[in-house]
């Protein structure tokens, strides 16, 4: 094992890291307990390379190399940089949930509206509950990988939220992440519980307020989603372009579930989403789409492992990436269909579109079939644009970039088109709108 | 006024001459029918006019309205007034075809520096135009040209040409693929764009089209080069007596 790897350029041991943030970090003793166990797991196996499988493509040691200290809790000033990011980013008539720099933000969030539909706490005062003994679960994962171990050791806040069953929640719920600081770190995990038969609509936006800059995200999400459920759940990777992100979504569904993903990364120097989604329960149905814009020298990665561990169930998925410049886009999907899962149906596209002779995209489809009765595949493309479509509308009277444009919001269509909600989607569309004017 | 002048003009495609020295001057007000066997150059003529790339000039000239059309990009010389109804309208999936018109039509009134349409006026002008092309509104919501008929393509490109009001309209063989009743749709509509500022170039390869709308001129296209020029009697002769004595030209 090579532990020698894990020190800084700076010479600094990363185990500074764990020590210097420890007293900021919230829980009685039996969770500082498995904060340590899950650093030294982290310790020992170092930042992911590409001699690991998984990490082939994003080497997060030559992109990244060192972690970042941990972000100071947010002062006055900070706060009020966040408030105008919550202004400018802000779904209409979502529910806010704001962390500011890796702490919640009582005050920017609408606590109230939602305490009277869900049951809302923070992380960080379920882990300092020195009544519950169980608070130490909420650090723990199926996975254990180097990211995710760092995260549960550092984890300093994040939302514990439990829909009841039935409820139908009235407007979506935005869990806000804003960063404010420079060359730091956030580390947040947050549970979200949804109840059988339950509606809701839960949407994760990532972003920089001024002055942000060079910080690092470390972001898990525990989701368990109960049999009838119907979920819409978001993702908006909008970070500053120097910023690296590493999102983990661990994601167990029910029977009869609709579940319809979505995740766009449109910023960060670095950024990978990794999901791991398990169908646990018969008869749901899983829509997981994602789309990459990256531009510049910007790496993205975009990680799905889908697992049909029952039968009958359906999963889609749909992937966009546009890469411009010298720009690099992974989308690395798996689907493992457990020896149970008969009459699993799961499909997944990847598509493409490279706007430069210097832009990459590497795509790593898996089947792991151990059933017989099944219908899965994958397909991908990866092109340019179409010269004779740009021709066409250039012919029309639109300038080369606005042409390119019309092409490219055309190309990720198919992916936001999966969004069912008009106002949600006109959101995302707006995003993807501000990445294309940010093209040189 | 002459609109259009294409002087001496030669044209290479991947090394190979495609225009020999072809030479024609369109004036304003006027409708020029180009006939000509398949593979005489006229698809080329008409893509070089709209600044589509992959051809080489390597002589000549076309000018537009006096100004050298050369040396604009093709969004530039659809701003100024070209319009090409392309013999074969490309599909662009995703692209709903109410947002390509009014996005194609606010930039080139941007370049002009006019205002762009408020949306009301803007969907009223292509409700009244689409009507009169017996285009259901529900084709306009489609992405670009796709699962749109022959016939439907053809007169979607007339409908832009309507919308966009150009000076100059070059339409490559409109009458392909066009049954009687659909050809009558689409001619009643370029008639009805016909006007003294405006002139027309109608490229086909059958006198048919020519029943329809009916030119001043006629050229007659050959490998490459205008080889007779006449009135619209002209067409007749050629339906009768064939392309065959113009092959050895
Ligand atoms: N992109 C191209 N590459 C190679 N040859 C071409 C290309 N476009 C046209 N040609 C050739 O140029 C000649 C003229 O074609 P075209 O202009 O399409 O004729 P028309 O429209 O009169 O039928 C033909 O011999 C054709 O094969
Ligand atoms: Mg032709």
């Amino acid at each position: 094992m090579n532990v020698a790897v894990a020190k800084t350029g700076k010479g600094r041991a990363v185990s500074d890291l764990f020590a210097s943030a420890e007293g900021r970090l919230p829980g009685a003793p039996d969770v500082i307990a498995v904060r340590r166990e899950a650093f030294e797991t982290y310790e020992r196996l170092g930042l992911p390379h590409r001699r690991i499988e998984e990490w082939k493509y994003t080497d997060l040691r030559a992109l990244v190399g060192e972690m970042l200290p941990l972000a100071a809790a947010p002062d006055a000033d900070a706060l009020k940089r966040a408030a105008e990011v919550v202004k400018a980013h802000a779904i209409a008539g979502a529910r806010k949930l704001v962390l500011v720099d890796g702490v919640f933000a009582a005050d920017l969030s609408d606590v109230k509206a939602l305490a009277s539909e869900v049951s809302l706490k923070t992380l960080r005062e379920v882990l300092a509950d020195e009544a519950n003994p169980a608070a130490g679960d909420l650090l723990q994962t199926a996975s254990t990988d180097a990211v995710i171990s760092l995260n549960a050791a550092m984890a300093t806040d994040g939302v514990v939220v439990s829909v009841a069953d039935g409820t139908h929640l009235s407007a979506p719920v935005q869990l806000i992440h804003i960063a404010t600081a420079a060359g730091a770190s956030a580390f947040t995990r947050s549970h979200l519980r949804i109840g059988k038969g339950a509606r809701a609509t839960i949407v994760e936006t990532f972003v920089a307020a001024g002055k942000a800059s060079g910080y690092q995200v470390n972001d898990a999400v525990i989701l368990w989603i109960g049999d009838n459920a119907d979920i819409a759940h978001i993702r908006l990777m909008d970070d500053a372009p120097d910023a690296v992100n590493i999102s983990s979504q661990f994601v167990t569904v029910g029977a009869a579930v609709k579940l319809n993903f979505f995740n766009m990364t449109t910023g960060a120097a670095v950024s990978r989403l990794q999901g791991f989604i398990t169908l646990a329960g018969e008869g749901s149905e899983l829509s997981a789409n994602g789309v990459n814009l990256l531009q510049k020298t910007e790496h993205g990665d975009t990680t799905l492992v889908v697992d049909h561990a029952v039968p009958n169930c359906v999963s889609r998925e749909t992937f966009r990436a546009v890469i411009d410049d010298r720009a690099h886009s992974v989308f690395q999907g798996r689907i493992i269909v457990r020896p149970d899962a008969q009459k699993t149906d799961g499909k997944m596209m990847t598509r493409a579109l490279l706007l430069s002779d210097e832009a990459e995209a590497d795509n790593k489809p898996e089947l792991e079939i151990f059933a017989d009765d099944v219908s899965c595949g994958h397909g991908a493309t990866a092109g340019a644009l179409d010269d004779s479509l740009l021709f066409y509308l250039k012919a029309r009277g639109l300038p080369e970039k606005q042409a390119q444009a019309l092409l490219i919001q055309a190309f990720v269509g198919e992916a936001i088109e999966q969004i069912a909600d008009d106002g949600l989607r006109e959101h995302v569309i707006g995003i993807a709108e501000r990445w294309l004017e940010r093209r040189s | 006024m002459a609109l259009l002048e294409v002087k001496d003009l030669k044209v290479r495609v991947e090394e190979r001459e495609i225009l020999h020295g072809l030479t024609l001057t369109v004036n304003e007000g006027e409708v020029h029918a180009i006939m000509g066997p398949n593979g005489s150059g006229k698809s080329t003529l008409s893509h070089v006019i709209a600044g589509k790339p992959g051809y080489e000039v390597t002589d000549g000239q076309i000018l537009f309205k006096g100004e050298d059309l050369l040396e604009m990009s093709p969004d530039e010389r659809a701003a100024k007034g070209v319009f090409l109804a392309f013999q074969y309208p490309v599909e662009i999936p995703g692209v709903a075809t109410m947002n390509f018109l009014r996005t194609a039509l606010n930039a080139q009134r941007k370049a002009r520096g006019e205002d762009e349409y408020s949306t009301p006026d803007f969907l009223k002008k292509v409700r009244e135009v689409s009507k009169s092309l017996n285009i259901p509104q529900d084709m306009l919501k489609r992405g670009v040209n796709v699962g749109f008929s022959g016939g439907e393509k053809k007169r979607n490109e007339v409908l832009q040409m309507a919308l966009f009001e150009p000076s100059l309209c070059i339409l490559d063989e409109m009458d392909s693929g066009l049954d009687i009743d659909a050809l009558r749709i689409a001619a009643d509509g370029v008639n009805a764009l016909r006007s003294p500022g405006r002139a027309m170039v109608v490229i086909t390869h059958y006198q048919r089209l020519l029943n329809y709308i009916v030119p001043d001129v006629v050229h007659v296209m050959s490998k490459g080069r205008v080889v007779k020029s006449g009135a619209k009697d002209l067409a007749l002769e050629l339906e009768a007596s064939g392309y065959a004595q113009f092959e050895d030209a």
